[in-house]
C-alpha cells in the first residue's frame, strides 16, 4: 500500500474522530444553556443539576475536540502541502475566522465551567450562550472551507497557479449554504438523539427519576425540531450536488447510465466493470422525481465522465443510503414522540419509545460519518473539485504508515477513555448531584 | 506593508502563546517534578491555576498556524514537509497533554489512576515545548533548502542539529521559569507552596543564563543568519533591556514581590522572543523562504489583517475578562 493511501487514511481517520467531538461541541452547549435557562426561569433545581452534569460532559468532549482539531489544522500541511501551498491564500480566510470563533469559545468555556461561584447567575448563563453561539460559528467557518473544495470559486487557475484571488467570493461559494445548513443541523440532531438515548436508558432503569425525565425532554425537543428540518436540508443538498458535482451525485445514486425517468436505487452492489447494480431496491422514476420534480427528468450518469474522474461508487452509494436511512429512522422516532406529546400532553415516556430511543442513540453520528464519507469520497479523485487532484497534493514524505498507525492507536485509546469517563459520569453516579468543578 | 503586518501578527501570536500557553506547559513540568511532603498540594495548585485558562491559551498556537497558512502558504507547506517528524511529535504531545489533564480532572479520583494521568500529563508537557523549540530552531539553521516551492533537503535536515536541540532545551527552561514565577502568585494563600515555587523560579531563571549562552554559541555555526542578526546594532540594546528585566525579576522573587516578579519575568521572556523574531525576520525558513517571497497575494493579506484587527477587538476584552475573573488579586 502506498504512502498516498496512508495519507488519505490518516486524514479520514482524523476527521472521523474529530467530527464526533465537533458535533457534540456544537450541540452540548445548547443543551447546557437550555437546562440552565430553565433553572433560571423556573427555579427548579433539577435543571441546575442537569446543566452541571452536561457541562462536565461538555468539558471532556470540548478538550478532546480542541486537541484533535489542532492536529487537523497541522495535518492539512503535513499530509497535503501541495494543496495548502497553493490554496492556503484562498481558503485561509474561513480558517482565520474560525480561529477567532474558536478562541471566543475556549475563553468562555473556561468562564462557564469554572465561574459558577464567581459570577452573577445571568452572566454565567450568558457566558454559556456565548459558548453555544461561537461553537456554531466555528462549525460554519470550517464547513465553508470544505464547501470551497467541492465548489471552488473566487480565483482564476492559469498554468497551475491561482491568480485574481478573491477570498470573499471563495467563502460565499455555491456549496457553502447547503453544506453549512446540513452540518449545523446534523450536530443538533446527533447531540439531541445521542443525549436522549443516554437519559432514556437511565429512565428505563429508574422510571421515577425526575432528573432523567427532564433530560430526555430537553434533548428530545432539540432532536424533534432539528430532524425534520434536516430532512428538508438534505433534499436541498442533493439538488445542489446534482447541479454542482454531477459525478458525485451519480456515484451517490449508483447511476451509471444517463437517462430520463431515472430510477432511485436503494442498496445493491454497484459494479463499475459492467456498469450495473445488482440486487438494489428499485423505485422507478424515483431519482428523476426527487431531483427534477418530474417523472421523466434527465439525470446524468457516470458514463458522462471519464473513468479516471469517478469516485469510489460503492463507498459513495452505500454511505449515502446509510445516511438517508438513519435520517428517516430518526424522523420516524421524532414523529412518534411528537404524536405522544400531542395526544397526551406529556413527555414521550412510553417504554417502547424509550427503548427505541436508546437503540437509535448512535444514529445521528452514523449519519454524520456516512454523510462526510459521501462528501469527501464523492469528491475524489479531486482535492479541489475539477482543479487539483488529491494525488498531486500529497506530501513527498515517505513512511506515512507510521504516523497513521500512531494516531490511530492514540485515537482508539482516547475513545475508550472518553467513553469510560462519560459512562462513569452518567451511569455510575446517576441520581447523585455531581460536584461542581469549581468547588 | 500587508506582508509586514501579517508577519508581525504571526510573531505576536507565537510570543503570546509562549507567555501564556508556554507557562501551562511549564506547569505540567512542575507537576511532574513535584516532590517532597507537599508534592500533592503542589500538583493541586498547578491544576487549579491552569484549569480555567489552558484551552484559551492553547488557541494562540492555532491562531499562529492559521495566520501562517493564510498569509504565507508556501512557507507553511515547506515547514510542514521538512519538519514533518518533529511537528508530528509535537502534535502527539499536544493531544496527550490536553487529554491527560482533562481526564485527571474529571475522571476517577483513585490514587493510581491519578498518578498515571499525571505521568502522561508531565511527559507530554516536556515533549511538546521541546519539539516546539527544536522546530523554531531548525527554521533558523539554514540547512532546510527550498527550491521552486519544494523542499530539497529531505526530512531530517535542521532539527537534529545541536542548535535546534539547544533551542528545545531553552524552550523547556523558559516555560518552567515562567510557570514557577506565575505559580508564586497562584499560591498567595499558601505561604509554604509559595516558597517552593519561589525557589523553583529562582533556580530555573538562573539556569536560563547558561542555556541561553549555549544557544548563542551554537548559533555561531549552527544558525549563522540568526547569529548575524543577534550581533546587529539593536542586539545590545535588547540584551540590556532583557538583562534589566531579569534583574528585576530576580530581585522581586528574592524580596517576595511576586506581582512585580510576574510582570518582569513576562517582560524578560517577551524581550527574548522579540529578539528571536527580529533575528529570524525576514526569513521564515532560512535562507530560501522569506516573508516577501512566501506571502499570499495582497487581496488575501488585506482581508487577513482586517480580520485580525476586528477579531482582536472582540478577543482582547474577553481575554481580560477571563484573566481578571481567575487571576485577579481578589480572594481565591
Amino acid at each position: 500500500m502506498s504512502d498516498f493511501f496512508f495519507a488519505r487514511s490518516q486524514m479520514a481517520m482524523s476527521l472521523a474522530f474529530h467530527i464526533v467531538f465537533a458535533a457534540l461541541g456544537i450541540g452540548m452547549p445548547l443543551l447546557m444553556v437550555m437546562a440552565e435557562g430553565a433553572y433560571l426561569r423556573t427555579g427548579t433545581t433539577v435543571y441546575l443539576e442537569l446543566s452541571k452534569r452536561w457541562a462536565k460532559g461538555t468539558a471532556i468532549l470540548f478538550a478532546v475536540g480542541a486537541v484533535s482539531g489542532t492536529v487537523l489544522s497541522f495535518e492539512l500541511g503535513l499530509l497535503w502541502p501541495g494543496f495548502m501551498g497553493k490554496a492556503g491564500a484562498i481558503i485561509g480566510m474561513p480558517f482565520s475566522l474560525e480561529g477567532f470563533a474558536f478562541f471566543t469559545e475556549a475563553i468562555f468555556i473556561g468562564v462557564y465551567l469554572y465561574g459558577l461561584s464567581r459570577l452573577p447567575p445571568l452572566l454565567h448563563w450568558l457566558s454559556g450562550v456565548v459558548v453555544a453561539v461561537s461553537g456554531v460559528f466555528s462549525g460554519i467557518f470550517v464547513v465553508t472551507a470544505n464547501a470551497w473544495m467541492n465548489a471552488p470559486s473566487g480565483f482564476r487557475f492559469i498554468n497551475g497557479q491561482f491568480t485574481e484571488i478573491d477570498p470573499v467570493a471563495a467563502m460565499f461559494n455555491p456549496a457553502s449554504f447547503h453544506e453549512i445548513l446540513h452540518m449545523t443541523l446534523a450536530a443538533f440532531v446527533a447531540t439531541g438523539f445521542g443525549v436522549a438515548a443516554v437519559h432514556a436508558l437511565l429512565l428505563l432503569r429508574n422510571p421515577g427519576s425526575h432528573f432523567h425525565r427532564c433530560a430526555v425532554g430537553l434533548a428530545l425537543a432539540v432532536a424533534c425540531i432539528s430532524i425534520p428540518l434536516q430532512i428538508l436540508s438534505g433534499d436541498l443538498s442533493a439538488r445542489a450536488v446534482g447541479r454542482l458535482q454531477p459525478a458525485k451525485l451519480a456515484a451517490m445514486e449508483a447511476l451509471y447510465r444517463t437517462q430520463g425517468g431515472a430510477p432511485l436505487l436503494i442498496g445493491g452492489l454497484p459494479d463499475d466493470a459492467t456498469r450495473s447494480v445488482d440486487d438494489a431496491l428499485v423505485i422507478p422514476h424515483g431519482l428523476s422525481l426527487l431531483l427534477g420534480n418530474s417523472a421523466s427528468a434527465r439525470v446524468a450518469g457516470l458514463e458522462e465522465f471519464p473513468r479516471k474522474n469517478w469516485p469510489n461508487v460503492r463507498i459513495a452509494h452505500w454511505s449515502f443510503d446509510l445516511m438517508v436511512l438513519s435520517g428517516f429512522a430518526m424522523l420516524t422516532l421524532a414523529g412518534w414522540s411528537a404524536w405522544i406529546w400531542w395526544r397526551r400532553r406529556r413527555l414521550a415516556d412510553h417504554p417502547w419509545l424509550l427503548r427505541a430511543l436508546v437503540a437509535s442513540g448512535p444514529l445521528g453520528f452514523v449519519a454524520i460519518e456516512a454523510g462526510w464519507a459521501v462528501t469527501e469520497v464523492g469528491r475524489q479523485p479531486w482535492i479541489i473539485y475539477n482543479v487539483m487532484r488529491t494525488q498531486d497534493a500529497v506530501t513527498p514524505m515517505p513512511g506515512i504508515a507510521a504516523p497513521f498507525l500512531a494516531f490511530t492507536v492514540l485515537y482508539v485509546f482516547l475513545t475508550i477513555v472518553v467513553v469510560t469517563l462519560l459512562r462513569h459520569l452518567f451511569l455510575e453516579t446517576s441520581g447523585a448531584v455531581p460536584e461542581s468543578p469549581s468547588a | 506593508m500587508y506582508p509586514l503586518a501579517a508577519a508581525v501578527s504571526l510573531f505576536l501570536s507565537l510570543i503570546l502563546y509562549a507567555l501564556l500557553g508556554g507557562a501551562d506547559f511549564g506547569g505540567g513540568m512542575w507537576d511532574m517534578l513535584a516532590v517532597g511532603p507537599r508534592a500533592e498540594r503542589q500538583q493541586k495548585l498547578v491544576a487549579r491555576a491552569i484549569a480555567p485558562i489552558w484551552e484559551a491559551n492553547h488557541v494562540w498556537l492555532i491562531l499562529a498556524v492559521v495566520v501562517l497558512f493564510t498569509g504565507f502558504p508556501i512557507g507553511f507547506a515547506a515547514m510542514m514537509t521538512a519538519l514533518n517528524i518533529p511537528i508530528t511529535a509535537m502534535l502527539i504531545g499536544i493531544v496527550l497533554r490536553g487529554s491527560a489533564f482533562i481526564f485527571r480532572s474529571y475522571g476517577s479520583q483513585s490514587g493510581p489512576v491519578q498518578r498515571r494521568w499525571s505521568m502522561v500529563f508531565g511527559i507530554a508537557s516536556i515533549l511538546t515545548p521541546f519539539s516546539q523549540g527544536m522546530i523554531l530552531g531548525a527554521l533558523a539553521t539554514g540547512q532546510i533548502r527550498v527550491a521552486n516551492g519544494h523542499v530539497a533537503t529531505g526530512f531530517l535536515a535542521g532539527w537534529l542539529t545541536p542548535f535546534a536541540l539547544a533551542c528545545g532545551a531553552f524552550a523547556l527552561d523558559l516555560f518552567a521559569f515562567l510557570a514557577a514565577t506565575y505559580l508564586t502568585l497562584d499560591a498567595r494563600d499558601q505561604p509554604d507552596l509559595q516558597d517552593d515555587f519561589r525557589r523553583r523560579a529562582i533556580w530555573s531563571g538562573a539556569a536560563l543564563v547558561p542555556v541561553a549562552g549555549v544557544v548563542f554559541l551554537a548559533a555561531r555555526h549552527g544558525a549563522p543568519a540568526m547569529y548575524h542578526g543577534l550581533t546587529l546594532w539593536w542586539a545590545p540594546l535588547l540584551l540590556g533591556a532583557t538583562g534589566l528585566c531579569s534583574l528585576v525579576a530576580f530581585g522581586a522573587l528574592w524580596w517576595r514581590r511576586f506581582a512585580v516578579a510576574r510582570v518582569a519575568a513576562a517582560g524578560q521572556v517577551t524581550l527574548i522572543l522579540v529578539g528571536w523574531s527580529l533575528a529570524q525576520y525576514p526569513n521564515l525558513v532560512t535562507p530560501d523562504v522569506t516573508v516577501a517571497n512566501a506571502c499570499a497575494p495582497n487581496a488575501t493579506l488585506r482581508l487577513l489583517v482586517l480580520a485580525l484587527a476586528a477579531g482582536a477587538l472582540v478577543l482582547l476584552p474577553s481575554l481580560i475578562f477571563l484573566f481578571r475573573l481567575f487571576k485577579g488579586n481578589g480572594p481565591d
